[in-house]
């Protein structure tokens, strides 16, 4: 990195390994995340960009076979250490998801929730109005907060969940394809509150849309498989640069629509 | 935002999500318990039929068994039982015996049953369960030889071979359950007959013939519903349609029989055979359902006709769902008691059933009957027609299994 | 050269096509005779015991003794019987059901799983009859022994009790197919915000099942309403207007077991009523049916 301020990182790697049984789909990441950045993780699909994503939070846990080999830094504690509880990390990490997956409460509920379970103390009406204003959706569900979160767009919907991720003041937010279920306008809108996000959140996105990744991040890690089937970040660095000046020759395939 | 507002940190955040932990696994351990407490009354169950099933029997002879003969009971053949017989029962008595059975055709088991009840006259003073039997075997016989000092004390299994092989008596000791087992058989034949062509018939038809309209969405939810008839109010419709409406043809009156009304094994059997043909047409719908559309479009492809595509490819591949829903709606038909309540199973009756148009009796039926006596006897001979049922309905179940993974196809 | 004849492509009658399909027809029609047939029959005999002039609607609802042979025709002693059976009954089955559907559903191990699973269905599969059994010899004497003289030897409470027992599988499996329904995206997202097993569980997927949950209540009662055998052995023999569940006191179905098995003269006021009874019965089970298969389907249309 190029930076000449001391670059202050969010998360790292050190030589992480995600297995499904003897099966490696990701293996020996290494990469510093900085802070108050936004980080994107690209690659063609079936590489393992969202393996590699949900270990930052530990979401790989649900699958059975799963096991991690390496670390993952965060503030110098390794998330998969031995007495580290997968709630505390994901209390720190929260995740928006490829679908929007709103709770079936009401809007207001949907916010609310997260907090009641975390032990929010203070003022829960103004909670839910200041996160939703920061997910930009205050004014179009102000007058409907006791409504069910279904009835609202799917945008909208997403927005809200980054709203409920955003309610309980996560360090990062892990963003799992955000934009890929949604329509050009309500895609637009999200990179929009990306950017107003950054500036209190490091966010972690993946994308199958380089032109998404050329658009909205600082830096962007580049996955690949190798002749084993297993993921790798084949070159991380900043996004301008990956787009147009990559040192790996199958970066600059990829990223100018040469690849496969 | 306001600065009231906000979350735990650290310290105080790590207290509250141990408390949020305790919570859980207290929860956890609740969620768990209620698998326990199923577990539990199952064993429970299986723990009372079994306990009744078992156990000390302090009996009496009213007669001593040498004022009939010198031989040793236990040595008594068949030919001298029958001189006793023939020769120490009055002879209506024995005329009536000959008439239910011959007795020349009866077995030694039996004879010997026949020379107890009615002659030695053996009286059941006292019966204990299988726990009791075991923990306090020892007190069970000083208190006996106390109470009645000529009775004899022996450990019984009332399941036995001559338990299942005799038919209905008044007395508990020398009561079987062959005519009810013999009834349930019929029954359960023909419901199956009844029940398995129409119900794959009208399966066939949901699945593969019925347009997609209103009319076929009310005969899907007419049977959804009938399923969930509680079976008591088809034994009312086989009362007011079989054994009222129908009775000429189930009492086999237009087929000359004589002697029986329209309470038969036939209008219960049929009976039996509308309350599972839901179960048999939901099963079987869910059979044919699993066969893969790409080998029907095989078989129009090569200029097969509906029915030829019906006949050689679907059913085949799926009869063994079919036999399999088949057997648990029968397992079902099998356990049925308030059905056959209603429609009029005979209460007392050791004929065999001969044919469609008898009188009968059933496994269940026995089981209420028996239940609902007062003499402890009774209960013990009902834990006995339980356990045979229970595994005359595991036998069912295992062959559903058995057949299910013995022909479960993978497309 | 090979010159294609003409060749006729009209339709051409198929007779043992078109029969075989009358027949299957016929078949699948059958099913809605069986549901007129028992509304006919039920309604007619009905219509003869409510057109009686002795039986009017103040004596029927006013009333409290049922003796259709001696001119009483108060229902409430088989009614309340029955809403009391059922009710101990879903106080037993609904918490222990769906606790146990939470726990396979979002605990058990797959291991856990298929061990614990057969025990269920064999409780579901043990006849009722038994269970009468069970009731009578297991469930009276344990409560006697707990609560002490107060139990009749025929009471309610342990006739409740054990349908309860026998309902539990039902309720456990069709609320745990409603568990299983609810995306695993919404359980992710409940993680990804802290929540541990337990808060996701119960406060994000349970509500998110709830109507199918309500659905399996539904048929819950609606098979407590309409079991007769556990009732007709434990439950007691003559109808009898108390609210005491250790109080022996006859339902609607333990009546008409016990009527019917008696000898019972065809066209008698007492015969009559029995399908008067059934046929309220049938409505009753009917209408809890319908509303839960609505559910259902609303249910799965929310989730597919």
């Amino acid at each position: 990195m190029q930076n000449n301020q001391t670059p202050e990182y969010a998360i790292e790697t050190k030589d992480l390994s995600i297995h499904y049984g003897s099966f490696v789909a990701v293996s020996n990441v290494n990469i510093k995340v900085e802070r108050l950045k936004i980080t994107a993780i690209i690659g063609p699909s079936g590489c393992g960009k969202s393996t590699l994503l949900r270990a930052f939070n530990r979401m790989n846990d649900f699958v059975p076979s799963s096991h991690v080999t390496g670390e993952i830094l965060l503030h110098g504690q390794n998330l998969y250490g031995k007495n580290v509880d997968p709630v505390q990390v994901r209390r720190k990490i929260g995740m928006v998801f490829q679908k929007p997956n709103p709770f079936p409460k009401s809007i207001y509920e949907n916010i609310s929730w997260g907090a009641k379970i975390n032990g929010f103390k203070g003022n829960m009406d103004d909670l839910v109005e200041q996160s939703l204003r920061s997910a930009a959706l205050w004014d179009e569900v102000k007058d409907k907060l006791k409504k069910s979160a279904y009835e609202l767009s799917g945008g909208q919907q997403q927005r809200l969940c980054i709203a409920r991720t955003i309610a309980i003041q996560p360090d990062i937010i892990l963003m799992d394809e955000p934009a890929s279920a949604l329509d050009p306008i309500s895609t637009l809108r999200i990179e929009e509150l990306m950017q107003e996000l950054k500036k209190n959140y490091t966010i972690i996105i993946v994308t199958h849309n380089m032109q998404q990744a050329a658009r909205v991040s600082d830096y962007t890690a580049m996955m690949m498989i190798d002749d084993k089937r297993s993921g790798g970040v084949i070159e991380f660095d900043d996004t301008k640069k990956i787009f147009t000046r990559p040192k790996d020759k199958r970066t600059e395939d990829y990223v100018t629509g040469r690849f496969g | 935002m306001n600065t009231n507002n906000h979350y735990p940190q650290d310290e105080s955040f790590r207290a509250s999500l141990n408390t949020r932990y305790r919570t859980a696994n207290i929860w956890q351990a609740i969620f768990m318990s209620a698998l326990l407490v199923a577990l539990i009354s199952l064993m429970a169950l299986i723990y009372t039929v079994i306990d009744g099933a078992f156990g000390y029997v302090a009996f009496e002879y009213k007669k001593d068994p040498a004022t009939f003969t010198s031989t040793p009971l236990e040595k008594l053949s068949k030919e001298e039982l029958l001189t006793i017989l023939k020769s120490k029962l009055s002879s209506g008595a024995y005329k009536k015996l000959d008439g239910e059975q011959p007795m020349q055709a009866r077995s030694q088991a039996d004879l010997y049953s026949l020379f107890l009840e009615r002659l030695v006259q053996l009286d059941t003073k006292q019966i204990w369960s299988m726990t009791d039997s075991i923990l306090h075997g020892a007190e069970i016989k000083a208190e006996t030889a106390k109470k009645y000092p000529k009775a004899k004390v022996e450990f019984r299994s009332w399941v036995s071979p001559q338990f299942l092989s005799s038919p209905m008596s008044s007395k508990a000791e020398f009561a079987g359950v062959r005519t009810a087992i013999l009834g349930s058989l019929w029954l359960v034949g023909i419901a199956l007959l009844f029940a398995l062509p129409i119900g794959t018939g009208a399966a066939v038809y949901l699945q593969e013939y019925a347009p997609k309209n209103w009319f076929t969405n009310i005969i899907q939810m007419n049977i959804n519903n009938l399923a969930g008839v509680p079976s008591i109010v088809y034994g009312m419709l086989g009362l007011a349609i079989f054994v009222r409406v129908l009775e000429p043809l189930t009492s086999g009156s237009i087929f000359g029989v004589t002697d029986s009304n329209g309470r038969t094994v036939f209008s219960a059997g049929l009976t039996m055979g509308v309350l599972v043909l839901p179960l048999i047409i939901i099963n079987a719908q869910e059979a044919i359902k699993a066969v893969p559309d790409s080998l029907r479009q095989a078989a129009y492809g090569v200029g097969a006709t509906k029915w030829q595509t019906v006949w050689y490819h679907v059913l085949p591949n799926s009869i063994a769902g079919i036999l399999t829903g088949s057997i648990l709606a029968l397992s079902r038909a099998l356990g049925e008691t308030a059905p056959l309540i209603i429609v009029g199973a005979s209460t007392f009756i050791s004929v065999d059933p001969s044919g469609p148009f008898s009188k009968f009796t059933a496994l269940p039926i026995q089981i209420y009957q028996w239940t609902t006596r007062a003499q402890p006897e009774f209960h013990a001979i009902a834990a006995g027609a339980i356990l045979i049922l229970m595994v005359l309905l595991l036998t069912l179940n295992a062959t559903a299994i058995l057949l299910r993974n013995r022909f479960q196809r993978k497309y | 050269m090979n010159q294609s004849r003409s060749f006729d492509l009209t339709k051409k009658p198929r007779p043992g096509e078109s029969i075989i399909q009358s027949l299957l027809f016929l078949a699948g029609v059958l099913s809605i005779f069986t549901t007129l047939a028992i509304v006919y029959e039920l309604g007619k005999e009905a219509w003869l015991f409510f057109g009686n002039p002795d039986v009017t609607f103040a004596k029927f609802f006013g009333t409290t003794t049922w003796q259709p042979g001696i001119g009483h025709f108060g229902i409430w002693p088989l009614v309340t019987s029955t809403l009391i059976t059922s009710l101990i009954a879903m106080f037993v089955s609904l918490p222990l059901g769906l606790s146990a559907a939470i726990y396979l559903s979002e605990y058990a191990s797959p291991r856990a799983r298929s061990a614990l699973k057969p025990v269920l269905e064999i409780l579901a599969g043990i006849p009722t009859v038994v269970y009468g059994y069970f009731a009578l010899l297991f469930m009276t004497p344990l409560l006697q022994s707990i609560f002490g003289e107060k139990v009749e030897v025929y009471n309610m409470a342990s006739a409740g009790i054990v349908m309860g027992i026998m309902i539990l599988p039902l309720i456990s499996s069709m609320s745990e197919d409603a568990l299983s329904a609810v995306p695993r995206v919404l359980r992710e997202g409940a993680y990804a915000m802290g929540a541990t097993k337990f808060e996701t569980s119960v406060q994000i997927v349970l509500p998110a099942a709830l109507s199918g949950i309500g659905a399996a209540f539904i048929i819950g009662i609606s098979r407590a309403v309409g079991e007769t055998m556990i009732v007709a052995i434990a439950a007691g023999s003559g109808p009898n207007f108390t609210f005491n569940p250790f109080k022996a006191a006859e339902t609607m179905t333990g009546h008409i077991a016990r009527i019917s098995g008696g000898d019972l003269s065809y066209n008698s006021i007492d015969y009559n009523s029995l399908f008067a009874i059934a046929l309220m019965l049938f409505l009753v089970t009917l209408v809890l049916n319908l509303v839960s298969q609505w559910v259902v389907n609303r249910f799965r249309e929310r989730y597919e």
